[in-house]
């Protein structure tokens, strides 16, 4: 067991881990359970959170790979008062979810893209969430919530 | 997983060093071997990170021309980074999705050599220099069969040497599920003639398909492997496609890489 120490969403989170405990295991049990565990494989994205400012599958990283950095979960990305920043606000305005279970990996994708390209195409969007599936939306309504959140206009974008 | 030893060194001796621990193992951005371990189809005794050396991290060019991209490198930072070789970018922002490239690495591409994977077909294609922490190894003498190379025991990657070509472009069909190659063909022309190096096919791995080389050597055209038979590697054959399914890939993923190096 190694102790290590993990700045998360701007709070120093300590803890003992062992050498094969995951990220996402480590966040889970530090009580922050937003970030998900889907296929465990690397291939969902319901686990992806941002380190240092990254987005990366928490499921295929070592904790202890984390040792020292800052990471960004779901449970930061709210505004400071409380209210659901824009992405959040996007995904309920356009039905961007339904059960909700990939959600938590699809709003830190949407975090990354938005914060590399302000103004993605659909396309863009769509080759983003490659690595986030969703098996609720047919992901329409998530690339439109995403294109509204960094301010397009989706009025001509009908609800298929 | 069963339980391991993990350390994160900061250099790349006390990386050998760690990696002289019997059954020890070396972790680059983890995108396979985690998956591995998760499956119980490795066992290290201990893991070492390679991810906190400065030194395995960075593109630059090296005096002779060639672009020097460190053994630690995100396929993210290649994708962005390696402008000087837009195919090699192309490549690299193509692997897996964001968050796969945003910590696997090169080098951990070249040492595990996946058959499906892209980065092979580059350094082959290239004629890459793979330099390590004791010597120099030609691409063409890298790779070694399916998840096999050169590498010997504690012997890791530092960087990765990549002559710039004339034209170049890489071509995937992908297998959807897993983003990996089904076929993937890189074709690289040079002052001294064209190499072209095939992922993803056959059952050995990457490989350079040498009429095709021939071939374009004297007409770099899409038209000058046409009437070429297909190469006759043993190839893969899975629930994803036949044997002759790849092999009629090859050919054509092969004519698509000519028209778009131009």
């Amino acid at each position: 067991m190694n102790e290590i120490t993990i700045k998360v969403n701007g709070k120093s989170v300590s803890g003992p881990v062992e050498g094969r405990t995951l990220l996402v295991d480590f966040l889970r049990g530090a009580g922050l359970t937003g970030t998900h565990v889907g296929c465990d494989t690397s291939q969902c994205g319901a686990c992806v959170v941002h380190v240092d400012g990254k987005a990366v599958k928490s499921c295929s990283i070592f904790a202890a790979e984390a040792e020292g950095a800052e990471v960004a979960t779901i449970e930061g990305q709210a505004n400071p008062d409380g209210s659901l920043n824009a992405i959040q606000q996007a995904f309920q305005d356009h039905h961007g979810l339904q059960c909700g279970f990939c959600t938590p990996g699809m709003v830190m994708s949407a975090a990354a893209l938005l914060k590399e390209n302000p103004r993605p195409s659909e396309h863009e969007i769509r080759e983003y969430l490659e690595g986030n599936i969703c098996r609720c939306t047919g992901y329409h309504n998530i690339v439109k919530a995403i294109l509204a959140a960094s301010g397009q206009d989706v009025s001509a974008i009908a609800a298929e | 997983m069963y339980a391991f030893d993990f350390e994160r060194p900061a250099t790349i001796d006390d990386a050998l060093k760690a990696l002289g621990a019997e059954d020890a193992q070396a972790l680059g951005g983890g995108q396979t071997l985690i998956p591995t371990l998760k499956s119980r189809l490795a066992s290290p005794s201990k893991l070492v990170s390679l991810t906190a050396i400065p030194e395995l991290k960075g593109i630059s060019t090296g005096d002779d021309g060639t672009l020097c991209i460190g053994a630690a490198t995100t396929h993210a930072e290649v994708a962005a980074g390696a402008g000087a070789y837009p195919a090699l970018a192309a490549l690299a922002g193509n692997i897996g999705d964001p968050a796969v490239r945003n910590r696997g690495t090169i080098g951990g591409s070249l040492a595990n050599n996946d058959p499906s994977a892209c980065y092979p077909a580059a350094a082959l294609a290239s004629g890459a220099t793979i330099v390590t922490n004791s010597r120099r190894i030609p691409a063409d003498e890298f790779f070694d069969g399916m998840f096999t190379t050169a590498l010997e025991e504690g012997e890791i990657i530092v960087e990765v040497h990549f002559p710039i070509p004339q034209a170049a472009n890489y071509q995937k069909f992908e297998q959807p599920a897993s983003r990996f190659a089904l076929v993937g063909v890189f074709v690289a022309r040079y002052p001294d003639g064209v190499r072209v190096a095939v992922t993803g096919a056959a059952e050995d791995g990457v490989f350079r398909w040498a009429e095709a080389e021939a071939a374009l050597a004297s007409d770099f055209s899409a038209g000058a492997i046409a009437g070429l038979d297909v190469p006759g590697n043993a190839m893969i054959g899975d629930l994803h496609g036949s044997p002759e399914y790849r092999a009629h890939l090859v050919k054509v993923m092969t004519g698509r890489a000519v028209k778009a190096a131009g």
